[in-house]
């Protein structure tokens, strides 16, 4: 699930124009996550909100797991 | 939908121009829109449009002959495409594929020639915008050259993978760009191949190493 730093954030709302599962919406001019549970259920782990963000506000962190 | 002063008036190429001649001028634009995976530009294929982009995010990357895809930029709302083919009359330098929806102003070659010569103030913010995209691109290909980035990812990955019970925090490609030295791109360009390659695997929330012998050979490999 994506992580959003309030501090840098500045509710451009790019992230939400890319996000695939519809789990980011901007309520009252603040980006929220809803649904998270569906983060990734359309594809894969896309990643795309964090490489749009402009100001490095939202990241997608992983665990590195060995099979 | 019109042209909008204000969202213009937002653009670099167009800072410092009134609000007077940007009204005189905006009849030259025209809108265009865009839905997620369309694509704007094709590389190679002749194009005499600028665009600006005023909403959304497009991927500017091109493709090489076994359809691999390298990203040179993401492009955010301010941010023009297609600069250099418009002005070298040259085939467009890449693809440029909406991430979302996007809505974009587009200007024909010969108004863009028009709007240059009435407006000097114009040209010089083009300037300093291909000059911004040349130092961004320089940047780039001094990472690609001289950093052997796979290897240092492929360690990374390693060091923090749940096995190693010293350190498995959970990371993200800033993180691992960070760590490596490099820019984001490369570390997601390195993942990339190390997916294709079959030693590492992305799936929701988490990576998984599939090979982590070959991995290790990697790292050996690139130290």
């Amino acid at each position: 699930m994506p992580v959003i730093d309030y501090g840098k954030c500045d509710g451009c709302g790019l992230c939400v124009s890319v996000c695939r599962c519809k789990i980011l919406v901007i309520i009252d001019g603040i980006l929220t996550i809803v649904h998270e549970e569906k983060c990734g259920i359309c594809s894969r782990w896309c990643t795309e909100c964090e490489d749009v963000c402009p100001t490095g506000a939202i990241s997608c962190p992983f665990d590195i797991v060995v099979e | 939908m019109t042209v909008q002063i204000e969202t213009l008036q937002s653009i670099p190429y167009f800072h410092g121009i009134s609000l007077e001649d940007l009204n005189t001028i905006k009849d030259s634009f025209f809108e265009k829109t865009a839905e997620r995976g369309e694509l704007i530009l094709a590389e190679e294929e002749p194009s005499n449009v600028l665009y600006f982009i005023t909403s959304g995010a497009v991927k500017l990357f091109k493709t090489s002959a076994d359809g691999k895809e390298q990203i040179l930029d993401i492009a955010r709302p301010g941010q023009s495409i297609n600069d250099v083919p418009v002005f070298d009359g040259n085939p467009n330098l890449t693809s440029a594929q909406a991430m979302g929806p996007v809505i974009l102003y587009g200007v024909d070659k010969a108004a863009l020639d028009r709007i240059l010569q009435l407006y000097p103030r114009v040209a010089q913010n083009a300037n300093k915008v291909l000059a911004g995209q040349v130092r961004r691109l320089t940047s780039l290909v001094e990472d690609l050259s001289f950093k052997p980035v796979i290897g240092r990812v492929a360690k990374i990955l390693l060091e923090n993978s749940e096995e190693n019970p010293d350190s498995h925090p959970k990371l993200t490609q800033q993180d691992m760009a960070a760590m490596a030295g490099t820019a984001r791109e490369v570390v997601g360009r390195s993942l990339k191949a190390l997916e294709e390659e079959g030693l590492i695997r992305l799936e929701r929330h988490r990576l998984v190493i599939s090979d982590k012998e070959a991995l290790k050979d990697m790292v050996a490999a690139f130290s």
